[in-house]
């Protein structure tokens, strides 16, 4: 365990980027993400590697994929409007089963919205990031450590599976300062055969493409990176429990927003009130199992979210409507508060008398 | 002494190396070829020059020539 | 017998999809034998773009990446990047590289990326149908201008490599023709300097080529070689735009 030092959330994820071996990053300038892009063209020449301000977001989703295609680490870094804008690039890293790790510190939508903190692109993230079918690994931190491990872990998930990585954070988990372990744990070695190195004359040329006209082919292709990913859900979920041994009440919150539950429910339980939380780190793949089961045992659930109902749609297809689940939400660049989160649990404990 | 040859299966009948022959000796066939193009062809051979032209203007690939 | 020509051994064996008479085929190839003779085959690595050229990643026999619409220069430079020992190019249509990917082409321009970019001009969207581009000529009929591009309302043709020799970043810009063998001898000096620029490290180059569509123009493949010389080639003039190595400014 190496020293811990003190720094900005969004910093921490850029230095984490380049211990994990992340050497080119392409970017364009917004709120709140600055300091990704501000570190890493400090830090890049420095260690013989590329930072590109591009031209814009679009043009840099695709250096991106120029770098990927070559199957080195790569990474750029938006907010929100400027995540919809790379929404065409995302498609085509999974069209084209590339990894690499797009961030997106989100504001406040929609069109240019604020730049306070949300989680409103919760269904970007894990329904929509772009056209067709496939998925991103989505990752949410909820410290500026799990910002250092997430990001790590977010590059070697992409590579082993060979798909696109996002770390879902928002301002506050940017700006927020807190002491880390830079500590890179062990990077892990893929095939990457399919890598465009140039062919030396020795070998038949890699094609990176997402371009299919046969119909049957396509489905083949579709139904095959689906049944990679039915193995991400099966062994990549990541979710942190907090108080939920005895709960009646289950709070779902990631990020920021479990940041403010566990003052909630340390506040709740000292009134008597027999609350936990299942906090998702992976939002995609979801935890739906422990949800699932967790059903059986509380009689409500809340799902405290910094949009005006995402993050609540898959608990409630996680546990198939068994149990209420109560909204608290707070959006626009606000975040709920202690309090506001109370008194949800409050409700939420008249609902149905003990269980 | 040059000499031309088409692939003539590869051929799409555009004509393009027709019109560049100098010495106008490329030719469509009548007959057409697996992909029901006339494809083009020379019947003098020793009329060719091996200019290459007629193998500069063709998109396909389809002539080889030597000399 | 020596043979005199054949087919680059950097073109693949895969039969090309354009139609009969399109000169898209002479590009391929003159790009082919710019590779092979200057020997960087097994470290090239080609983009392609959203077109009719969609397919190229069959035809080149090296490293390929297939690029979104208009992206080809920002994936290049990607591509780029990670090695710049390797040469990479872009291989783009009128509607691709003048249209939606103009802000690409003009950044990738300006930052001097030490790439080769070869823009195919031929005055129509060819894959969608012959739909109008940001090159078809004044009063030229596509699908979408029926009535012929009426300037008015529409705008003028955006001439790509006059726009490019403004921007400082560029390199080498050069228009050339295949619609002759002279024509395409000289398109194949271009395009093989276009190679050796980059081999040099001497930044952006791009080389337009005039095309035909015979397909969507509705004539010939002979007779779209004389419409390309009597039409295209006075709207857009053959030439060096730029060459900033040359020795002496060229007009």
């Amino acid at each position: 365990m190496s020293d811990k030092v003190l720094m900005k959330g969004n910093e921490a994820l850029a230095e984490a980027a380049i211990m994990a071996g992340c050497r080119h990053y392409f970017g364009y300038p917004i709120t709140p993400q600055t300091e990704v892009a501000a570190y890493m063209s400090k830090r890049m020449p420095k260690i013989n590697g590329v930072f590109l301000q591009a031209e814009s977001e679009i043009a840099a989703i695709n250096m991106v994929i120029g770098v990927a295609s070559t199957g080195k680490r790569v990474m750029t870094s938006s907010s929100s409007p400027g995540i919809s804008l790379k929404s065409e690039g995302i498609s085509y890293l999974a069209g084209c089963d590339l990894p690499a790790l797009i961030v997106n510190v989100q504001r406040g939508g929609p069109g240019l919205g604020g730049i306070q903190p949300s989680q409103a692109d919760y269904f970007h993230a894990t329904r929509g990031a772009g056209h067709g079918d496939f998925h991103l690994l989505v990752l949410a931190p909820a410290s500026v450590q799990e910002m250092v491990n997430l990001t790590f872990k977010a590059f070697d998930l992409a590579e082993k599976y060979r798909m696109p990585a996002m770390i879902l954070s928002d301002g506050t988990m940017g700006q927020m300062m807190e002491p880390v372990s830079l500590d890179a744990g062990e990077i892990h070695e893929y095939d990457k055969s399919w890598a465009l190195t140039g062919t030396k004359c020795e070998r038949k040329p890699n094609i990176i493409n997402s371009l299919c006209l046969q119909p049957e082919e396509l489905e083949r292709l579709n139904v095959e990176r689906y049944e990679r990913y039915k193995i991400v859900e099966r062994d990549e979920v990541m979710y942190e429990e907090y108080m939920m041994d005895d709960a009646d009440v289950c709070i779902v919150a990631f990020g920021v927003a479990a940041r403010v539950s566990q003052n909630a429910i340390d506040k709740a339980r000292a009134a008597g009130i027999k609350v936990g939380m299942i906090r998702p780190i992976t939002l995609w793949p979801f935890p739906k199992k422990v949800l699932l089961d967790t059903a059986d045992r509380v009689k409500a659930f809340i799902s405290v979210e910094l949009s005006m109902g995402q993050l609540i749609e898959d608990i409630e297809l996680a546990t198939r409507c068994k149990k209420p689940v109560l909204l608290c939400s707070r959006v626009g660049g606000m975040i709920p508060s202690t309090d506001n989160v109370l008194d949800k649990i409050k409700e939420a404990d008249k609902i149905g008398g003990a269980n | 002494m040059a000499k031309v040859t088409f692939d003539e299966n590869l051929c799409k009948g555009c004509g393009l190396c027709v019109g560049a022959c100098p010495k106008k000796i490329v030719k469509l066939k009548t007959e057409i070829n697996i992909k029901g193009y006339h494809p083009a062809h020379v019947e003098d051979q020793s009329a060719c020059i091996g200019c290459a032209f007629c193998a500069t203007m063709c998109p396909d690939c389809v002539i080889t020539v030597e000399k | 017998m020596a043979t005199v020509f054949s087919k680059p051994e950097a073109l693949t064996d895969a039969p090309l999809h354009y139609c009969p008479g399109c000169t898209h085929g002479i590009i391929h190839r003159l790009v082919a034998e710019a590779i092979d003779e200057l020997g960087v085959r097994g470290r090239t690595i080609g983009v392609a773009s959203v077109g009719c050229s969609v397919f190229t990643y069959n035809y080149f026999n090296c490293d390929m990446v297939q690029a979104a619409h208009g992206r080809a220069p920002a994936v290049a430079t990607g591509v780029k990047r990670s090695d710049p020992n390797n040469i990479v190019f872009t291989y783009q249509g009128d509607g691709d590289l003048a249209a939606i990917g103009t802000a690409e082409t003009v950044h990738s321009a300006a930052r001097g990326e030490n790439i080769t970019v070869i823009f195919v001009n031929n005055a129509i969207y060819g894959m969608t149908g012959g739909q109008m581009a940001p090159t078809t000529l004044p009063g030229q009929v596509t699908q979408t201008s029926p009535y012929g591009r009426d300037v008015n309302t529409v705008g003028y043709p955006v001439k790509v490599c006059e726009m490019l020799s403004k921007v400082d970043g560029a390199t080498y810009l050069e228009r050339v023709a295949v619609n002759n063998v002279k024509n395409v001898r000289a398109a194949k000096a271009a395009i093989k300097k276009a190679f050796q620029n980059q081999i040099e490290g001497k930044g952006f180059s791009l080389i337009e080529v005039l095309s035909t569509c015979p397909t969507n123009w509705g004539m010939t493949p002979d007779k779209a070689l004389g419409w390309l010389e009597e039409n295209m080639i006075p709207y857009y003039p053959l030439g060096v735009y730029k060459d900033k190595y040359a020795e002496s400014e060229v007009k």
